[in-house]
């Protein structure tokens, strides 16, 4: 059983924001259809190998398989006004759409919600884009980097002493994770009163939420908060420490004097625990630098993996900053069923992530590969929409669907 | 009065700090009627951090508990107590989705676990919110935001493209960033449930793994190793260039992948001489001189502003954006066209502005309907008028340390 049985997503959208959303409900049951173009292919397909930064065959592309697992495929060139057409037969037979062009695309397409909402008079639409649909900067050239920027995340990660830092992928799945929420809360209020509505996401206002404690300093106080590295406002010791092996590191963190103590005696230097310098979490704050040198003489003998171990056995919050080899050899993980293997027509056998969450009555899942490009041109047109196989072929060859 | 998207249904939240209450926030804001419980005399340790309202320590002044629980209602209950469980059944009786963040075990050791508060409300949607899960061999371990930020694996890749600096530790991104996330993933799942619920009239329990929430934000850098057989780290972030640029008053972000892109910035700089030399010809040849390139763009960048940079680049097509600090990000035009900051009147700070919510929905529009609760605000109102207890009862109730 799904959670969301029933319920079909046409999705215009790409990159992350908008294609990362339509897959986290289709972990859930939704049926997303993705529609793509090969005048105008999705920039996750045209990624160059990760590694060896050689081309890909589209079809192979990496980080498609991300944010598209689980969904059909089909190719629609909107240029065209057949092709726009059937969008909007998709649109009727559909209870959510949701794109990602930069604001005025749909519009103009003939595709904008007042247009969709004659056709399927319940329809949710949500738009996702950077800066959002209205406003003076709507326009502006807005990728991850750039609104985690504008927003104020870059400015509040880095060390105290550098520069900011730069995110890209985890503020547009951010993003995708706000957007499947509005998602849900509008098709409950369709339940509820049978009417469906239009959401505009704008992906800087999705950072700026997860600043909202620094943002109330600024309201309350007039603090601008700067960057802080590891560190934080009242604990100590905060920080990651280096531990065996290369680039590897330990995230340690104690909140109360009980903790202290616990790692003091982890530490074999249960005299630290009195010293003048450190017996209280206000002098520790205060000496943190010191306290940061003790700490790494010691951790530097060890994997993460033992301090965390040796730690976590008497009550310390120690965490290794875990890398993806640790991750995917993780006993926990394992356990937890974190990773899982499907198999992709071209690719073969793939490892992906399962769902973060375990629902008891209706589990999150992953069904199917990522599509191929127009994989599913039969199912959804002629399945869906009762074209005939020799319309869709001419279609196919009169560049519409395409 | 306008309706609200999640009008009608009941959530109960049983959190502290960050993930948990901003998952249930996210409900409040968005319509859902949210009873937040809090144990006497302890409350939620969100009302003990900072920012306090000019720097002065007090339970009903801390920025981050009043961000994380508007629209919320506040009761104070003892769990410890057998009243007070006999009172929490009463409120899970009426609820759709309970919200709750304890160590795996507390509730079954309360005799509250899943399996019998399903006895006596087969609707309810128990989402549990925990570091590591409710199952595998970390599910009791300690961790503190910190340590959250770095099992994510983000914290491994901190900084990256031209942040990177050898032997300088991974850095987790903002202050409680990951349990914000996590908080936000847990409310996709808990509204999933709740649509099937409505769908069937089934509740079930969601286990929220806040690490893999973290996982789920970078799958594609996560999966190297078993799929490339490389281990992504900050190192391999490497950056073809531009990225974080100096310039007058603070940095700029500059992303650069298209050659339009590349001529319109050359335009924004009156078409240097340097720029028409070989090896910035192209793509390749920039992104193999990036280091050199930086320095000239950098020295260019320094003779201008953030905001000029930001509005005369973006206006000939350049990617650029200023890195804002929270003042600036405040004052933003933007922001306030589309009014995000909404002015919240609370008891204790007077009017605030605050964050809303980064979606507008054309039908329910965001509205902040009550500042959060103070501690135990409405315990008359829930216990009175919600549950039948008399005036008597609930002083009775107060006096014994069970509300």
């Amino acid at each position: 059983m799904d959670a969301l049985a029933g319920v079909r997503i046409i999705d215009f959208s790409w990159a992350m924001a908008g294609p990362y959303a339509t897959e986290l409900l289709s972990f859930m049951g939704a049926e997303v259809i993705r529609v793509e173009s090969m005048t105008q292919l999705d920039v996750t397909r045209t990624q160059p190998h990760p590694i060896t930064k050689l081309p890909f065959d589209p079809d192979q592309a990496y980080y498609f398989m991300d944010a598209n697992l689980n969904k059909l495929g089909i190719r629609l060139n909107l240029s065209q006004p057949r092709a726009v057409a059937l969008a909007k037969k998709l649109v009727e037979v559909s209870d959510v759409v949701v794109e990602s062009f930069r604001p005025g695309v749909m519009t103009r397409l003939g595709l904008s919600y007042e247009v969709l909402r004659e056709v399927k008079p319940d329809i949710v639409m949500l738009s996702t884009s950077a800066a959002g649909a209205s406003g003076p900067e709507s326009q502006y050239a807005g990728y991850a980097p750039l609104f985690s920027a504008v927003a104020g995340l870059g400015e509040l990660t880095g060390y105290p002493d550098g520069a900011p830092t730069e995110m890209r992928m985890t503020v547009d799945t951010l993003n995708a994770f706000a957007n499947a929420l509005a998602i849900l809360a509008a098709l409950n209020y369709r339940r509820r009163t049978g009417q469906g509505q239009y959401i505009d996401a704008s992906s800087e206002e999705g950072v700026a939420c997860v600043i909202g404690d620094s943002l109330m300093d600024f309201a309350m106080n007039g603090r601008v908060q700067s960057r802080v590295g590891n560190r934080d406002e009242a604990m100590a010791p905060h920080n990651c420490y280096p531990c065996l092996g290369e680039d590897r590191w330990v995230s340690i963190a104690v909140a109360t004097d009980e903790e202290w103590r616990a790692l003091c005696q982890a530490m074999g230097r249960p005299e630290l625990a009195e010293d003048e310098r450190f017996c209280d979490a206000y002098v520790r704050w205060q000496n943190q630098e010191e306290l940061d040198r003790l700490i790494e003489e010691w951790t530097r003998n060890y994997t993460p993996y033992e301090v965390m171990h040796r730690l976590q056995a008497v009550g310390v919050a120690a965490v290794p900053s875990f890398d993806g080899q640790d991750m995917f050899s993780d006993p926990h993980l394992n356990e937890r069923q974190a990773f899982q293997i499907i198999e992709h027509p071209v690719i073969g056998s793939c490892v992906v992530l399962s769902p973060p969450w375990q629902l008891s009555a209706t589990p999150a899942r992953i069904t199917r590969h990522a599509p191929l490009l127009g994989e599913h041109n039969s199912y959804v047109f002629g399945g869906l929409l009762g074209l005939s196989a020799a319309e869709i072929a001419r279609l196919e060859a009169e560049g519409v669907l395409w | 009065m306008p309706d609200k998207a999640l009008s009608s249904v009941r959530v109960l939240e049983y959190c502290h700090l960050v993930a948990g209450p901003y998952c249930s926030k996210l409900l409040a804001d968005l319509g859902a009627e949210v009873v937040k419980i809090e144990q006497p005399g302890v409350a939620d340790p969100a009302r003990r951090r900072g920012p306090f309202l000019n720097d002065m320590p007090h339970p009903e002044r801390s920025g981050l508990f009043l961000y994380l629980n508007t629209n919320k209602l506040g009761v104070t209950l003892n769990l410890a107590d057998q009243r007070g469980k006999n009172i929490f059944l009463k409120l899970v009786e009426a609820v759709d989705i309970l919200i709750e963040d304890q160590r795996p075990g507390f509730w079954s050791g309360l005799g509250l676990g899943y399996e019998q508060l399903r006895q006596i409300n087969t609707r309810l949607v128990m989402t549990s919110i925990t570091p590591f899960g409710q199952t595998g061999p970390y599910r009791d371990f300690k961790c503190y935001p910190l340590n959250l930020f770095h099992a994510g694996g983000e914290g491994y890749l901190t900084p990256g493209w031209g942040g990177y600096e050898p032997d300088r530790p991974p850095l987790r991104a903002g202050r409680y960033v990951g349990d914000y996330e996590s908080g936000l993933s847990a409310a996709v799942a808990a509204l999933g449930a709740f649509y099937w619920q409505q769908a069937t009239g089934q509740g079930q329990h969601v286990d929220v793994s806040q690490q893999q929430s973290l996982m789920a934000l970078n799958p594609g850098e996560i999966r190297y190793y078993p799929n490339l057989g490389a281990v992504a780290s900050r190192a391999t972030r490497t950056l073809s260039f531009g990225g974080i640029l100096p310039c007058k008053d603070g940095y700029v972000e500059l992303s650069i992948y298209e050659e339009h892109q590349w001529q319109a910035l050359l335009k924004l700089m009156g078409e240097p001489e340097w720029a028409k030399q070989d090896k910035f010809k192209d793509r390749l040849s920039r992104s193999q001189n990036n280091a050199e390139l930086n320095l000239l763009l950098a020295e260019w960048m320094k003779q201008h502003t953030k905001e000029e940079l930001y509005h005369s680049g973006q206006a000939l097509g350049v990617p650029i954006a200023p890195y804002n600090n929270t003042r600036e990000v405040v004052a933003s035009s933007q922001l306030s066209h589309r009014a995000f900051f909404v002015e919240i009147e609370h008891p204790e700070t007077a009017k605030t502005r605050y964050p809303s919510a980064p979606y507008k929905f054309s039908r329910t529009p965001w509205r902040a309907e009550r500042p959060a609760p103070l501690l135990g605000q409405h315990n008359e109102e829930i216990y009175g008028q919600r549950l039948g207890f008399s005036r008597q009862e609930i002083a009775r109730l107060r006096q014994a340390g069970v509300i």
